[in-house]
């Protein structure tokens, strides 16, 4: 069977023969796609501001827009981490922003307001993607206060605590009596 | 044979892959009987250093039976001969080799080229640790091969059960080497960073080699627990200021000896606000490590003290205050362990009964089941500290 992966082993050292399962689960690929879409959308806001406020008939705005392409591209290399989560909702609340902004422009003099209801439409599905993938890539690590088993037990010392501080003393008065090399 | 692999961050799996065979005269080839996650695999898991490959076999604590050898191994490891491996591979031979410095062998790195023009000078060849380091197939797998398997072997003793001689392979000697390193003094307070298994190993090591006093810092209760079972006092540094703490507990003056047992992947918290921006910073590849502990470290050691990295770190580390290491008049130690340098010493002391490393297993599962065991490790689920794996 070809696994692309087989390409850069050493002649002789083991080959995938057949995959197991990976424990990646859909959210995590969603996390992806979401991540790199926002680094994606955050260049395009980065460089063509003025595109933008073009097709949203909110000329004047370019700083802003650029910076929420700064913001986007944040969050998209976060989204891609092991932080991803971070990363998400740092998405969701993006999103709320942006929602915010697109309001702002749907005054009734705006001549591309139909534009702007589209976005606000796309927000809208995005952000809830980014709410479902946020929710569905909560880190699993115990809450703070969950029960922890404690191992008072575990001193690994056969002869206990004690019985190894006591060898230790031993060594230590047993090379003080001979001569040393190290100055005092 | 099964085997872990690594697909890219977050994602290993327990593959099919073909049997390893012997290539060289000095190899061998081990069946293995237990190995375990370790620390650094987790820096691997989540790709922070770099060099890992798609089809690269996971694993560096190893040990198992002698299954079959090359033609040139000169006797010195046979067919039945049951052996702990050390994640790193010697030649025995080399300059570095001979003054005992095993984990900067000159010989075993067969991708030096990489590692010289990385780090300056190539150093030993790993087991599933990256291809700076080699790129062998580690030891997470039903079958190993040991290059250089003449020099690169523990022997040990039928009647002793593998959990308690496993960690020969690496956490043991790695805590005894960072102890060591502190060249520790009867009157001298030992402060410990990171109660992970290598933390626990070194809290063990300080008291066995007479520290007055040892101090063992990390934010998990069951990590903690174990850490005070050991003999050590322990600072929560979720709940307290590690620097106040230390201070306290040395009379204004910091401890002697610090030891930085956790690594490129500091905690995270917005009370410790240069992690945050190190995660950021790290994120956006300006910078490969989170060396708050060094940072820590360098701060509350006692003038003229000496500090010992265990903990691994990768690439460049930012804002580390020199001006207080130099004025200071501190001393650093680092490496990766020299393990043979280490393992008969301690092998006796295993079969004396001083030291018991058995005791920092929480998870005993089959390999197959590794996958699961890397999330588990990672989040700290179930009070996890150390996951042995049975192929
Ligand atoms: N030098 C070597 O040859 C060698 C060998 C094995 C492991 N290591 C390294 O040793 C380190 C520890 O390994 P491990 O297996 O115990 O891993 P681990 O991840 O289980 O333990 C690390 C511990 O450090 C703690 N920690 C994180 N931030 C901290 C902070 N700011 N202050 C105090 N504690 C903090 C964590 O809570 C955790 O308990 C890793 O970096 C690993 O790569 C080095
Ligand atoms: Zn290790
Ligand atoms: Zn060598």
């Amino acid at each position: 069977m070809f696994h692309f992966s087989n390409i850069v082993r050493t002649k002789s050292d083991p080959k995938i023969i057949e995959g197991g399962p990976s424990l990646k689960r859909p959210a995590d690929q969603l996390a992806r796609a979401l991540g790199w879409f926002s680094i994606g959308l955050g260049v395009v806001e980065l460089l063509a501001p003025r595109r933008v406020t073009e097709t949203l008939g909110m000329e004047g705005n370019e700083t802003m827009v650029r910076a929420f392409g700064i913001r986007e591209i944040m969050a998209g290399i976060m989204s891609l981490s092991v932080d991803k989560n971070a990363g998400l909702w740092a998405r969701v609340g993006g999103d709320g922003l942006d929602a915010a902004a697109l309001l702002s422009g749907l005054t009734g003099d705006n001549p591309k307001k139909g534009n702007i209801a589209l976005a606000l439409l796309m927000v809208g599905g995005i952000a809830m993607l980014d709410y479902r993938a946020a929710q569905d890539t909560k880190p699993r690590r115990p809450a703070r206060d969950a029960r922890r088993k404690l191992f008072p037990n575990r001193s690994g010392y056969p002869k206990g605590l004690e019985g190894a501080r006591g060898a230790a003393r031993q060594i230590a008065a047993n090379a003080a009596k001979s001569p040393s090399l190290n100055p005092t | 044979m099964k085997a872990l692999v690594w697909h890219g961050k977050e994602d290993i799996r327990c593959d099919t892959v073909t049997d390893p065979e012997i290539q060289d005269p000095r190899d061998a080839i081990i069946k293995v009987t237990s190995c375990a996650i370790c620390g650094s695999d987790l820096h691997l898991f989540h790709n922070f250093i770099p060099g890992m490959l798609p089809g690269d076999i996971m694993g560096h604590e190893t040990m198992g039976e002698v299954v079959e050898v090359g033609s040139g191994v000169d006797g010195k490891i046979k067919k039945g001969d049951r052996v702990v491996v050390p994640f790193t591979i010697i030649c025995g031979e080399c300059e570095q080799c001979k003054r005992g410095n095993f984990s900067v062998c000159e010989t075993t790195n067969r991708k030096r080229h990489l590692a010289d023009k990385v780090f300056g000078h190539t150093t030993a060849g790993l087991f599933g640790y990256t291809h700076l380091t080699g790129g062998y197939p580690g030891g997470q797998a039903e079958y190993l091969r040991v290059p250089y398997a003449d020099a690169t072997h523990i022997k040990v003793p039928a009647g002793i059960p593998d959990e308690q001689l496993l960690f020969l392979s690496d956490i043991f000697p790695t805590g005894w080497q960072a102890a060591v390193q502190c060249d520790i003094e009867p009157t001298d307070r030992v402060a410990i960073w990171g109660c992970g298994p290598v933390g626990q190993m070194a809290i063990r090591s300080a008291i066995l080699l007479g520290a007055n006093q040892v101090i063992a810092i990390d934010c998990l209760p069951e990590r903690l627990s174990m850490a005070e079972a050991g003999g050590a006092t322990t600072i929560n540094f979720e709940t307290e200021s590690v620097v106040e703490r230390l201070n306290e507990l040395t009379d204004g003056k910091g401890p002697e000896k610090c030891i930085d047992c956790a690594g490129m992947e500091a905690h995270v918290m917005a009370s410790q606000p240069d992690t945050l921006l190190d995660r950021a910073k790290q994120m956006v590849m300006l910078e490969n490590d989170r060396p708050h502990v060094l940072r820590e470290m360098i701060y509350v050691c006692r003038p003229g003290g000496i500090i010992s990295v265990a903990g691994v770190y990768s690439g460049l580390s930012d804002m580390l205050p020199m001006g207080a290491f130099m004025n200071k008049g501190l001393t650093m130690r680092t490496g990766q362990t020299h393990v043979n340098r280490w393992t008969d010493d301690l092998l006796r002391r295993i079969e004396q009964g001083e030291i018991d490393p058995s005791f920092v297993i929480t998870h005993t599962v089959p390999l197959e089941q590794g996958p699961e065991m890397y999330q588990v490790f990672r989040d700290k689920r179930d009070s996890c500290i150390k996951v042995v794996l049975k192929p």
